[in-house]
């Protein structure tokens, strides 16, 4: 049995939850405070320690990535968080800067004093102006306090952060794509090595970490490492926001420990929809490999979903029940994995065209029985052999659906979705007969 | 080419703009592209803002604002053009005061956002990228916008309107064809116009970040079960110590 830990949800429901005050008065910047008292090197070492994972999808540990930098050669270095939210399914990064912005801007200038950096940029994706609204604020509220600027709180430590709005990309959440986006360039992946560590934002070294990630390092530095690391798993230490959509009955975030089940989260959720049952979810947004009503007690840490077949990725559990079209969902995520593509490298490029036109005619019942097949053979073909993560993750919805659901892409050859799974069932508000959807 | 005929088509990339900017507004955009270049170390990272700042003003990426952006920041006009139309949110031709997206990604589309995205294309007569002939309204497709857990959503100038149904669409994009305030769920009290929220998006604030909710009721799930605000039912005891490792292993 898990209970939930709400520690960077803790006070969204105070009526001014986003304000310096609010924070203050929540221990707001305590943890700055100890932090400019300590060396610098202690603190990635308590980050080490934490087992703190980053929280954007990969799950790397974040003091080891601050601790690739190479050491000071008297240039700068800088700080890129990551809040270009868009993995299908991913909701927690946008609702945390909303509602409680100065976790993450004390966050950053922890992690900016702990790695020397004395400019950091947040780059939020652009389609949320009243985040973009809520951080700006936050920054300029952190300035008139002494906690940004110069001379933070009479150390000597200087910080600048610059909030910066993407234009729409999902592909500018690759981070070395962020980058370049950040410089002014079209966002599309860079070749690694160079990591970002040894040459990143403007060829220098930088830490590129996750919204969540960040805001974790006040509560762990207030706590300590030994706190954050009993909470979870052994090798998947600390909580994470949970993010439940779809079909249950109280979709929303749930702040639990890692190693919560899927089981533990949707009887909090109040159960999937009444009188529906789940068909398949995802774990961690569309990347990962879909999961279905055998994995209701998997484990929702690193090491138990990989061995499940899937990825934690961002904690996005969207939920589906058995109204839902396997075919139809997939084809809509491959639709989105083709508009999303940055173009750079053949695979993904011409892979997801590909993938989509015979998704479609699955979805249209005019799909031929090579389809399949013809499906997981080119997605053998885009899997590893992509420039970055993208590729590999339109993958994942098609051949882990084939794999669970085979049938259903059988029934694409003669039937169109809407005939099997006729898609008023499936909605959350009441449909009027006269009513219905195209494809 | 002949001087006489328009853009070969309604959505040609860029289109030039025959008026140049009148003076006052150049020595605006002059003022506002010094501050936005100041912060960045290198002054190409301003491109991405900048252009932000020419839609607040031309409602779209216009062929004289590309010719200002590679003027301020020393690049050619392929390289602006380049990375305009590389991002969605970039609009080659004009756009209308409100920018209105219905999210059809799978979550969505599968909660009710297909069929809210059928009614409001009906209804106004438009498809994907047009705009209504008031000049009023833009309609869109958008992909996931991070707010899954109050699907359906709609946006309306990149404002939240959450758990949406075709008919309270419908009538969003009724009140902003008539000129009314519309709230946002989670949001500012009004949803400004497309070009005041551009200007945003450029970095310069509006001063309206204190308005609206810190969260919307999904959010704050979680936290009401911490609370024991909200009860709830256990299903099952949760799988025993072993078992778990089991699957680990």
């Amino acid at each position: 049995m898990t209970d939930l830990t709400p520690i960077l949800t803790e006070f969204w429901d105070h009526p001014n939850s986003w304000t310096l005050e609010t924070y203050e008065d929540k221990q707001g910047y305590q943890a700055l405070r100890k932090a400019l008292a300590m060396p610098a090197a202690d603190l990635v070492q308590m980050t080490k320690d934490s087992g703190l994972r980053g929280r954007g999808g990969a799950g790397f540990p974040t003091g080891m990535k601050w601790g690739f930098l190479p050491p000071p050669d008297g240039g700068p270095r800088y700080l890129v968080v990551n809040a270009d939210e868009s993995e299908p399914g991913t909701c927690k990064d946008i609702p945390l800067m909303m509602a409680a912005p100065q976790f993450l801007i004390e966050g950053v200038a922890i992690t900016s004093y702990a790695i020397g950096c004395n400019h950091a940029f947040i780059y939020l994706r652009g389609e949320v102006v009243h985040v973009y609204r809520r951080l700006l604020r936050a920054v300029e509220e952190a300035y008139a306090a002494g906690y940004l600027g110069k001379d933070i709180l009479g150390t000597g430590f200087d910080l600048d952060v610059t909030v910066h709005a993407g234009a729409g990309a999902y592909i500018c959440g690759e981070e070395t794509a962020l980058l370049d986006s950040l410089e002014g360039r079209r966002g599309q992946p860079r070749l690694k090595p160079p990591f970002p560590a040894v040459a990143g934002l403007y060829a220098r070294p930088t830490v590129v970490n996750n919204v969540e990630s960040i805001a974790s390092i006040p509560p762990i530095l207030s706590r300590g490492a030994d706190w954050f690391a009993d909470m979870g798993t052994e090798k998947s230490q600390g909580f994470g926001i949970f993010s439940l959509s779809g079909h249950v009955t109280r979709p929303g975030q749930y702040e639990a420990p890692l190693g919560i089940t899927l089981r533990e989260l949707v009887d909090m959720a109040g159960g999937i929809r009444e009188g529906h049952r789940l068909k398949f979810w995802t774990p961690g947004g569309s990347s990962t490999p879909i999961f279905t009503d055998a994995h209701w007690d998997v484990p929702l840490d690193f090491e138990s979903v990989a061995a499940a077949g899937s990825m934690l990725g961002t904690r996005a559990l969207q939920i589906f029940d058995e109204t839902v079209s396997v075919v139809r969902a997939v084809s809509r995520w491959t639709d989105f994995y083709a508009h999303e593509s940055c173009g750079k490298c053949t695979p993904c490029r011409e892979g997801t065209f590909w993938l989509k036109q015979i998704m479609t005619r699955l979805e249209h019942g005019q799909g031929t029985q090579e389809d399949i097949d013809k499906l997981v053979d080119i997605c053998d073909n885009i899997l590893g052999r992509s420039f970055c993560a993208l590729g590999d993750g339109a993958t994942s919805p098609i051949t882990s659906a084939v794999q669970y659901f085979r049938e259903e892409f059988g029934a694409g050859t003669s039937q169109p979705w809407w005939e099997l799974f006729p898609p008023e069932k499936s909605v959350l508000f009441p449909v009027r007969a006269k009513e219905t959807v195209s494809a | 080419m002949s001087e006489n005929h328009g853009p070969l088509h309604v959505q040609t990339p860029l289109r030039a703009s025959d008026e140049p900017y009148d003076p006052q507004t150049l020595a605006d955009l002059v003022r506002d592209a010094e501050l936005i270049v100041a912060r960045y170390p290198q002054k190409r990272s301003a491109l991405l803002p900048l252009l932000h700042l020419i839609q607040s003003v031309d409602g779209y990426v216009t062929g004289r604002g590309v010719t200002f952006c590679a003027e301020q920041l020393d690049l050619t006009e392929a390289e602006v053009s380049g990375v305009a139309t590389f991002y969605t949110q970039y609009k080659r031709h004009p756009n209308g005061e409100y920018t209105v997206g219905v999210c059809t990604n799978t979550l969505c589309a599968v909660m009710g956002g297909d069929l809210i995205w059928d009614t409001v294309s009906e209804h106004l007569g438009i498809g994907h990228d047009e705009t209504t002939e008031d000049g009023k309204v833009t309609l869109e497709r958008v992909e996931c916008n991070a707010a899954c857990d109050y699907a359906p959503v709609v946006m309306a100038n990149w404002e939240f309107f959450d758990n949406q149904t075709p008919e309270s669409t419908v009538r969003l994009v009724e009140d902003l064809r008539a000129g009314k305030d519309v709230t946002p769920t989670r949001g500012a009290t009004s949803v400004c116009s497309f070009k005041q929220m551009s200007r945003v998006l450029a970095g310069f604030s509006d001063g309206r970040a204190d308005e609206g909710v810190g969260a919307g009721p999904a959010s704050l799930e979680g936290l009401r079960i911490a609370s024991g605000e909200q009860t709830y039912t256990r299903t099952a005891p949760a799988p025993a110590p072993e078992a778990s490792k089991e699957q680990q292993s």
